[in-house]
């Protein structure tokens, strides 16, 4: 490869994941499956092993030195979340379970409580079922309809489509940042200005898009942003919603319990204030200090030779499957994650998953969550490589062998 | 990990050209089978007359163990009465999950080639799908019948 940067240690970088050290099979483990979740850096397992080891203790509770000491690592976290993104306010990150919850508070505390019959919600065909799901529930609940934007055959979403399924009866855009399934990433901060234009609230699901790209929730103009901790290094069953603070005070809370509350009589109970309105009963402590410090490790790595590096092994990737015969790229486009999703002429993803693993490579094959961008490109399911910067070109070279292999056994 | 065991010859034989791969439109019941892990879906066709298998079918799309199974699947059911197809699904159950090969590989025949499956455990449920469909093909005699492997 030409262009990998210089000073960009790969080997040392994979020294920091313990699980990349290993053999699958009899083979030494290539990790392809990074946009299902990625590995855990030694510094992400040591925070929450340090976590349990000396300083656990109930947050926001105890006068005692171990509480306080939770509390402050807990809520050091929220402070980094909101200059990972950029937020005007720590009360606008809310600790949630993941991507998929947050979403899930935002159908359940603003679209149940202010759509109406006749509005529209509008999300597009590459969704993940998490960005899909609850807002048919919604809808359904309230009588409103789902509407959906085509993509073009590349698997491009163009900003005209978009904005011919825009209407004044469209009071919610959910969107994601870039696809999961074959990483295209959307011109996120053009489709808010469109949807502004209606006064739609935008929600945009960055779960696969956090690892990978900036996030300036300001900057994008959107009114919720959602992310999963364990698709960028951190633990799993922890992620962010993020909201404007005006709507967020306006929503009622999502669930009850201890921690959301200022006061609780039998008759009646009032809220504590923001974030924590939204985050009943006792959180995923140490999976908040695991996300900080998967923050930490992030912000230490030099951004620009990670991108060099991930955007030279999608090049060489993309390019090296294109010679296969047999195999086709679905979502061609110019600007992605790495992320690579294939299908075979004739071979079921399902047959070429087990045969890679059989050689130690670990990739997804299915319909990635995204079974209406299945059905929209026409095929059952694709095989996915998806790339973090801790890949190496060997471990692509081996994939494309396995390839190969499939090739002459299925032939 | 035993790939030759997992994709033989007959397999491959019965994916690359499925037999009774067709819908049957004088089915007197037939069932949807779902594969939610991986979205395959298959669609089973059977002709029951006096509790006797007079014809089965397959119709879908799907991995080379699903397809292949499917296919041999609608070899072995021909002429066989109700009872004895559902014998016929535990003992091809049992080959996939049960280490201690209690299966009997007589009654068994062709289907024997998927034991290699068992060391494939994520693989188990392809391999099943359309037996699935076909146990509740036979249950119920209702159209639009679907049944998950999960």
């Amino acid at each position: 490869m030409n262009n990998i940067p210089v000073g960009f240690d790969v080997e040392q970088i994979r020294r920091d994941f313990p699980v990349l050290d290993q053999a699958v099979h009899g083979h030494p483990l290539a990790y392809l499956d990074n946009a299902a979740t990625t590995q855990k850096p030694q510094a992400v397992i040591d925070a929450i092993v340090h976590y349990y080891a000396h300083d656990n203790a109930n947050v926001h509770r105890g006068v005692h030195a171990l509480s306080m000491r939770a509390t402050a690592q807990f809520e050091a976290v929220r402070e980094k979340i909101r200059v990972f993104i950029h937020a005007p306010s720590v009360r606008e990150c809310i600790f949630v379970r993941g991507a998929t919850e947050a979403i899930n508070l935002v159908a359940n505390s603003f679209a149940r409580v202010n759509l109406r019959e006749g509005d529209e919600v509008l999300i597009t065909y590459m969704e993940h079922h998490a960005n899909i799901v609850p807002w048919q529930m919604a809808c359904d609940a309230v009588g409103a309809t789902l509407r959906v934007v085509p993509m073009n055959v590349h698997g491009d979403l163009s900003l005209q489509a978009f904005e011919e399924k825009l209407s004044k009866h469209t009071r919610l855009v959910a969107i994601t940042h870039a696809s999961n399934a074959i990483g295209v990433i959307n011109p996120i901060k053009q489709m808010v200005q469109a949807a502004k234009a209606y006064d739609a609230v935008v929600l945009v699901d960055g779960a696969q898009a956090a690892a990978h790209l900036p996030i300036d929730v300001q900057d994008l103009g959107c009114d919720f942003y959602v992310f999963s901790a364990h698709k960028m290094y951190g633990p799993t069953g922890i992620g962010v919603l993020w909201g404007r603070e005006a709507l967020l005070e306006a929503m009622p809370p999502y669930q009850g319990g201890g921690d959301m509350i200022e006061t609780v009589h039998i008759s009646h109970s009032s809220y504590a204030p923001l974030p924590s309105k939204f985050e009943a009963g006792t959180p995923h402590i140490a999976g908040v200090i695991g996300f900080g410090a998967a923050l930490d490790y992030l912000r230490a790595l030099d951004s620009t030779a990670v991108k060099a590096h991930e955007s030279a092994l999608l090049t060489y990737a993309t390019h090296a499957i294109e010679q296969l015969p047999g195999f086709r790229i679905i979502g061609h486009v110019d600007n992605k994650l790495p992320i690579i999703s294939f299908v075979h002429e004739r071979v079921h993803a399902h047959d070429i998953g087990t045969i890679l693993d059989s050689l130690g490579l670990a990739l997804r094959s299915g319909h990635h969550c995204a079974m209406p961008l299945m059905e929209f490109f026409g095929v059952p399911a694709t095989t996915r490589l998806s790339l973090s910067f801790y890949n190496t070109q060997q471990e692509i070279d081996r994939c494309i062998e396995g390839l190969q292999h499939i090739n002459r056994m299925f032939a | 990990m035993d790939l030759q065991a997992l994709y033989q010859e007959v397999i491959l034989d019965h994916n690359r050209t499925p037999r009774n791969h067709h819908a049957m439109p004088c089915a007197t019941c037939e069932a949807r089978g779902v594969n939610p892990l991986c979205g395959d879906q298959l669609m089973v066709y059977v002709k029951l007359e006096a509790g006797v298998i007079q014809d089965v079918s397959f119709v879908g799309e799907g991995c080379a163990i699903s397809q292949a199974s499917a296919s041999l699947m609608t070899e072995a059911l021909q002429g066989k009465t109700e009872r004895e197809a559902h014998a016929l699904f535990e003992q091809f159950h049992a080959l996939l999950t049960q280490d201690d090969a209690i299966s009997d590989t007589v009654m068994l025949g062709k289907l024997s080639v998927f034991e290699g499956v068992r060391a494939f455990p994520a693989r188990v449920k392809c391999a099943t799908l359309a037996w699935h469909a076909l146990d509740a093909a036979l249950k119920k005699d209702a159209n639009n019948n679907v049944v998950s492997t999960e």
